[in-house]
């Protein structure tokens, strides 16, 4: 057992980060947010080079023909800058969806919950989206439709390519967004801490005053369960494991970000501190690919079923 | 990322398997819990079990006695002990677990030759003097003091909160040297023979019931300066070593052990009907996901301590605080479980939920943990 990142996955995570900070810094999440929700298509086909969405697709289907840690790693950093779009329909839809793979085609879905993000702006729709209404969405970079509980099937009958073909999408999506969910968790810690060492009231920085270090420090012990849950769960691909790395990473991600937001005082709840946009974002995808009931009751039925550990 | 284990380790485990198999039936049976004679009697014969297999001191370097294992093979063997029932590290817990380490690293050879073998062995008992009345969370604080006198150190003051205590052969002893000093510069680290004379032992009752630790009073008791470890007022140092170890390893096995208590605690919601109660399965589920992750930081941690040649990093401040919360929810939704019958003294699950409380304060608070978290992890600045 080495629990550990390997030097490859560690030269990966840094080479996204790398990319998204180039192409999706600070500035570009301002910009988005003042122009609205249009989704950067120059952007989505840079990604599709970069091997983001067929990170996972075999190499002899032109593929980066990697496993599901790695993507985990890669939507991570996405998490990390809260990069906009559908980006997990349409890694899931590579190999099935034609340019989905690279970036060529936009592709989302229609979730389990009945939600669309990105419907308007989305070249290829998966599932059955008729009758779709749109909300005005609380999160400034994700549109999002709601489709009527008589319509709109999830997509639980299609399979994604790749090492792990055999698990329907809804898990996948879920840990995923569980990716997602730690990169910003981590972000939001690091925006607090940064902001703790540097605003100073009765004549000290704020990070000196123990009920602030004390947020902080149960910002990075949840991050810390949450990465071990969620990479733990890229490595078993086990249902059960996701959805514990779900639930841990959606407290990590909500949970910072409002503590992150305490931790800024009157400035973390104005429209030009990004801590909402990362709250915003952290509500949004609780909503995906089932719920935090839905976890725990699969987590329950796994202690009672005797063939959990 | 690899959770899988390598055949060595794989065949480690089975090895280990078997044995615990062939072994633990031949046990004797567990003394009464305020039985402390009896529990040390106990728990220094399944050490000798342990030693005689070769499973002692796995995680010990190999000069020191030690098998040298690595950390996750200590790990296995932490899981499988547990999985099996084999008894607890219990009266043996500070010498294992931080005492040992610590000579193992700061002592010289003489002092290992004479402290580690009977640790190993089975054969002594030791315990922790850190805490006094006036200093638990504030450490360095602390007023025993201890002359020198000839070959001696004369140590008077008292100390509190010491586990084991009663049937402890030595003590990993914190006093004062130099009281003009700087308060962390003027502390030394001795090992200090519980039999000496001037040492009354006072046991404490805790809230729980039991008599596991105990005042402890030292009046003009002599222990021999080449009973100290490390330099004179190097203490505080040497200190950090002892509970890097006691945060690092100590809660490994019980994680293991708290996952086996959920899956108990939701198969006795199905059998008296609470487990209908759809509040209660979404909170059992909670801790399902919350023990699982904290299996897989164990693991993470270990393997890290495994690329750093094992030293155990700050990463145990993180999973004690998670941890200790946990158990505590844990044993609380235990008592949602039983109902009335929680505030029976006769249900284990009530004795060990009034004993997860001490989780929270033992081995350094969760506040203080916090405080760890965020200076030496985060790097935000001490206040003042
Ligand atoms: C079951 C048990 C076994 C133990 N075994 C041993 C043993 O074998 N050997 C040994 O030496 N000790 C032992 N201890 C002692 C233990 O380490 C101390 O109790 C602990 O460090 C807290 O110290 P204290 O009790 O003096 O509490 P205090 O330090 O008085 O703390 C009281 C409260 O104030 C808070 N507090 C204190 N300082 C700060 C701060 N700077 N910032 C924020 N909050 C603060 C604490 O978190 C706590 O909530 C044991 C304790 C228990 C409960």
């Amino acid at each position: 057992m080495d629990f550990q990142l390997t030097d490859d996955q560690r030269a990966l995570k840094a080479g996204v980060r790398e990319l998204l900070a180039g192409r999706f810094g600070r500035e570009r999440l301002r910009a988005a947010v003042d122009e609205g929700p249009r989704l950067d298509r120059a952007l989505w086909r840079e990604l599709g080079e970069a091997g983001f969405f067929a990170l996972r697709l075999p190499e002899a289907d032109g593929g980066v023909g990697l496993g599901l840690p790695e993507a985990v790693l890669a939507f991570e950093e996405a998490g990390r800058v809260l990069l906009p779009g559908p980006l997990i329909a349409t890694h899931l839809a590579a190999g099935v969806v034609d340019g989905a793979a690279t970036g060529e085609t936009v592709v989302t879905a229609v979730d389990g919950g009945g939600l669309v993000e990105w419907l308007a702006e989305a070249d290829v729709v998966r599932g059955d989206a008729t009758g779709a209404e749109p909300l005005r969405p609380v999160d400034p970079l994700t549109p999002l439709h709601r489709v009527p509980v008589s319509g709109g099937a999830g997509l639980t009958d299609v399979r994604p390519v790749g090492s792990t073909g055999a698990l329907p999408t809804a898990p996948l999506t879920s840990l995923f967004t569980a990716a997602e969910q730690l990169g910003t968790a981590a972000r939001a810690c690091e925006t607090a801490v940064q902001h703790a060492r540097t605003r100073e009231q009765f004549g000290q920085p704020i990070g000196a005053f123990q009920a602030v270090k004390h947020l902080c420090a149960q910002m990075l012990v949840r991050v810390e369960l949450a990465r071990a849950a969620v990479y733990a769960a890229a490595v078993t691909a086990d249902p059960v494991d996701i959805a514990a790395a779900r639930l841990l990473a959606d407290e990590a991600a909500v949970r910072g970000a409002r503590d992150c937001l305490q931790v800024h005082g009157g400035m973390g709840f104005t429209w030009e501190s990004d801590v909402h946009l990362c709250l915003k974002r952290a509500w949004t995808r609780t909503q995906r690919a089932g719920t935090a009931t839905e976890s725990e009751e699969l987590l329950a039925a796994d202690l009672v079923s005797g063939v959990g550990r | 990322m690899d959770l899988t284990y390598t055949p060595e380790e794989e065949e480690f485990r089975a090895r280990l398997r078997e044995w615990l198999a062939e072994v633990l039936p031949s046990l004797p049976p567990k003394p009464s819990p305020d039985d402390w004679p009896g529990r040390r009697a106990y728990d220094l014969g399944w050490q000798r079990m342990l030693y005689d297999a070769g499973y002692a001191g796995l995680h010990w370097p190999v000069d020191a006695g030690g098998r040298g294992a690595t950390p996750t093979q200590h790990l296995i063997y932490l899981e499988e002990t547990e999985k099996a029932g084999a008894p607890y590290v219990g009266a043996n817990f500070v010498g294992l677990l931080h005492a040992g380490p610590t000579i193992a690293s700061e002592g010289t050879p003489a002092q290992r030759a004479r402290w580690l073998p009977p640790v190993l062995r089975g054969e002594e008992v030791w315990c922790q003097g850190f805490s006094e009345p006036d200093a638990g969370s504030d450490l360095a604080a602390l007023r025993t003091r201890a002359w020198r006198d000839g070959d001696d150190y004369v140590v008077s003051g008292s100390k509190i909160w010491t586990s084991h205590a009663e049937v402890a052969d030595w003590c990993e002893l914190l006093v004062r040297t130099d009281p003009a000093a700087p308060k962390h510069r003027g502390i030394s680290w001795l090992a200090m023979p519980m039999d000496a004379p001037g040492i009354t032992v006072r046991p404490l009752r805790t809230l729980a019931g039991s008599t596991e630790f105990a005042e402890v009073f030292l009046d003009e008791v002599r222990v021999p300066v080449s009973h100290r470890l490390g330099a004179e007022n190097d203490g505080w140092r040497v200190t950090m070593v002892t509970l890097s170890y006691e945060r690092g390893t100590a809660f490994v096995g019980e994680v293991v052990a708290c996952r086996r208590v959920l899956g108990e605690v939701a198969r006795e919601a199905r059998k008296n009907g609470r487990w209908d109660d759809p509040a209660l399965r979404r909170r059992l589920g909670g801790l399902n996901a919350e023990f699982r992750a904290l299996w897989r930081l164990t693991q993470w941690n270990v393997s890290e301590a495994q690329r750093n040649g094992g030293v155990p990093g700050v990463g145990g401040s993180v999973f004690k605080l998670r941890y200790s919360h946990a158990r505590q929810e844990l044993y609380d939704a235990a008592a949602e479980v039983l109902g009335p019958e929680a505030l029976d003294l006769g249900r284990q699950w009530t004795l060990d939920r009034l004993s997860s409380l001490s989780y929270t304060i033992a081995a350094g608070t969760s506040q203080i943990q916090h405080n760890i978290v965020a200076e030496r992890i985060l790097g935000l600045p001490k206040g003042r």
